[in-house]
């Protein structure tokens, strides 16, 4: 089998066996690269070829014959371009970052350096975080490997688009309010967002502090626990990181099943607005766990159709406030001929964000201004208390939760831009489990009739990211859309 | 739900955006619609029901011992400076020459 189709446990696996070099695999992946970029466009920045050869070479030379290697060693693996790497520009898919290069990295970066991982380059996504397409990035939009004309979804759809189209073995992406696990839908792939605190925030560069998640995006369930063994752990560094013990993920692949577990169908999740196609392949997906030996129940979560509303509310207000730092002093970029510093920051910020973020920093700000707090900002807050209290109850009777990702496979380039109302929609079924800070993986479970794949979701207690893994690893073992891959023309 | 002109320009100055004219026409319409489905909020009987500010597992002030610890170096914190000067970052003037 070619080495960009392995997952990262097969690559691993054939790394430490010392059947293939770290040299053979960083130039299997920049051939890779050179043949299918152009067209998928996952990537802002690649790192330097020589540079990542050279370490390649390095690594083969400090390895004995007797092997004995880190995990990630040599693993070509992408990073979303919101998290910052030392020497390596960041851009969050703006122009007001334009010229920053950080000095230093987040500890997630860290983590897989220090496991000496082929840091194979930064990829696309909706400026700052805010979309659903990549088409918000001012770098262009990626495309769907599945087809070329479709949105890979976002706003981690580089890092998606990138794992799915073989141009990396694993990639890190960030979750606001589904921004993994939409873009692993539409790619069809494996995105986990871990519970809120489980992963370090440090060096993640801020859209919602109260939402964002950093999390993996990988080619099946076994490599997404393989990934989260590295990232999850305390930080001092990040004051909102859990110091929760981290187990060996992988460990709940033991059982290969669902026996004892109750999993939960909530009825608003499969209401109006579902696409048939999706309906009957989450359905088809939940007689699969049923076989497995999970009891399944249909459960409640009314405050659902309020999500979207409370979210937009929550996330700008939180977006205006973190974005207030780009003012065209410290770094990136800052607007030419200015009379004065208020006109500077006007000018800068003017022209430095994309319409979305403008969008989003206009109803932010809106939403916390003197008259409006109560009414927006104060409501929206304790609307999200009863969402979060709509999963305490459902959990208190089951285990799991298992929805659709998105109301329909990926959609039309183009097909939402004008309209951002519709755009937001996209996040619909998402976006509750980033409300209530619950774990949440995206894994295919099925084909269109045009062969674009579609995602089921399952959603866990707090830190019970073994539990939900486990349900996922059982039913990707038991079916075989996981193996499914694009043919990229 | 209807966002004027006015408002959206009030709200650029807070935001220290200098929006188009087009832009400004352009977030007044969209922002009243934005608005207008976020009103579904009322209908939801908060009562007595306190925000959530934050999901974290026992959500207390983290602290620790106020001791020196490696920070950026100087050089390293001008590295992205639009402008600096001296070490320092560098602005336009703020008060007049007279």
């Amino acid at each position: 089998m070619s080495l960009v189709k392995c997952t990262l446990k097969e690559l691993q696996d054939r790394f430490t066996r010392g059947d293939v070099s770290a040299v053979e695999i960083a130039r299997a992946y920049f051939l890779r690269i050179s043949v299918v970029e152009s067209k998928v466009k996952a990537y802002i920045t690649l790192n330097d070829k020589e540079t990542i050869l050279s370490q390649a070479r390095e690594l083969d030379e400090s390895l004995s014959a007797w092997r004995k290697t880190e995990p990630l060693m040599a693993m070509p693996i992408a990073i979303k371009d919101n998290i910052c790497t030392e020497g390596l520009p960041t851009t969050c898919g703006s122009r007001i970052l334009g010229g920053f290069t950080p000095p230093y990295s987040a500890t997630v970066v860290n983590a897989l350096q220090a496991q000496q991982c082929l840091l194979i380059g930064k990829t696309n996504l909706d400026e700052f975080g805010m979309g659903s397409s990549t088409e918000y990035s001012a770098f262009g939009p990626s495309r769907n490997p599945w087809k070329l004309s479709s949105v890979p979804g976002g706003s981690s759809g580089g890092s998606a688009a990138a794992v799915a189209a073989d141009e990396c073995v694993a990639a890190l992406g960030t979750d606001t309010g589904g921004s993994i696990r939409q873009p692993a839908a539409c790619c069809g792939v494996v995105g986990l967002k871990p519970t809120y605190g489980r992963v370090s925030r440090y060096g993640l560069i801020a859209f919602a502090s109260s939402l964002d998640q950093i999390g993996p995006i990988t080619k099946d369930v076994m490599d997404a626990a393989l990934m989260l063994n590295v990232l999850a752990g305390h930080d001092p560094r990040d004051s909102t990181s859990a110091d929760n013990p981290v187990p060996d993920f992988t460990r709940a692949f033991k059982k290969k099943d669902v026996k004892k577990l109750k999993i939960g169908v909530p009825l608003e999740f499969f209401a109006e607005g579902l696409d048939p196609e999706v309906y009957d392949a989450v359905g088809e997906a939940l007689a699969v766990l049923e076989d497995l030996g999970g009891t399944i129940e249909e459960v409640s979560l009314p405050h659902t159709g309020v999500a979207v509303a409370t979210y937009y509310i929550v996330a700008t207000a939180e977006a205006s406030s973190n974005l207030a730092r780009y003012d065209g002093v410290k770094y990136g970029f800052r607007a030419k001929e200015n009379s004065d510093l208020l006109e500077m920051y006007r000018s800068t910020r003017q022209e430095g964000f994309g319409p979305e973020v403008k969008r989003r920093i206009m109803l932010g700000t809106y939403a916390l201004s003197s008259g409006y707090y109560d009414a927006y900002y104060a409501k929206a807050q304790a609307v999200r208390t009863l969402i979060r209290q709509n999963f305490d109850r459902a959990f208190q009777d089951v285990d799991l939760l298992v929805t659709p990702v998105m109301p329909t496979p990926a959609f039309q380039l183009g097909e939402k831009i004008e309209d951002p109302l519709q755009m937001y929609l996209s996040d619909l079924y998402t976006i509750s489990a980033s409300l209530a800070g619950i774990p949440a993986i995206s894994l295919p479970c099925g084909l269109s009739r045009k062969k674009l794949p579609i995602g089921m979701q399952i959603l866990g207690r707090p830190f019970e990211e073994d539990v939900v893994l486990r349900a996922a690893r059982a039913y990707e073992l038991a079916t075989d859309w996981h193996k499914k891959r694009p043919l990229i023309r | 739900m209807s966002i004027e002109i006015s408002q959206v320009e009030h709200v650029a100055d807070l935001a220290r955006l200098q929006l188009s004219r087009e832009e400004l026409e352009r977030f007044s319409r969209q922002l009243s619609r934005i608005l207008t489905s976020m009103e579904e909020l009322n209908a939801v009987d908060t009562t007595g029901i306190p925000g959530t500010t934050s999901v974290v597992v026992g959500d207390a002030n983290v602290l620790r011992e106020d001791e020196r610890q490696p920070s950026l170096s100087q050089v390293h914190a001008l590295s992205n400076a639009p402008e600096a000067v001296d070490g320092l970052f560098q602005v336009p003037q703020i008060i007049s020459d007279r």
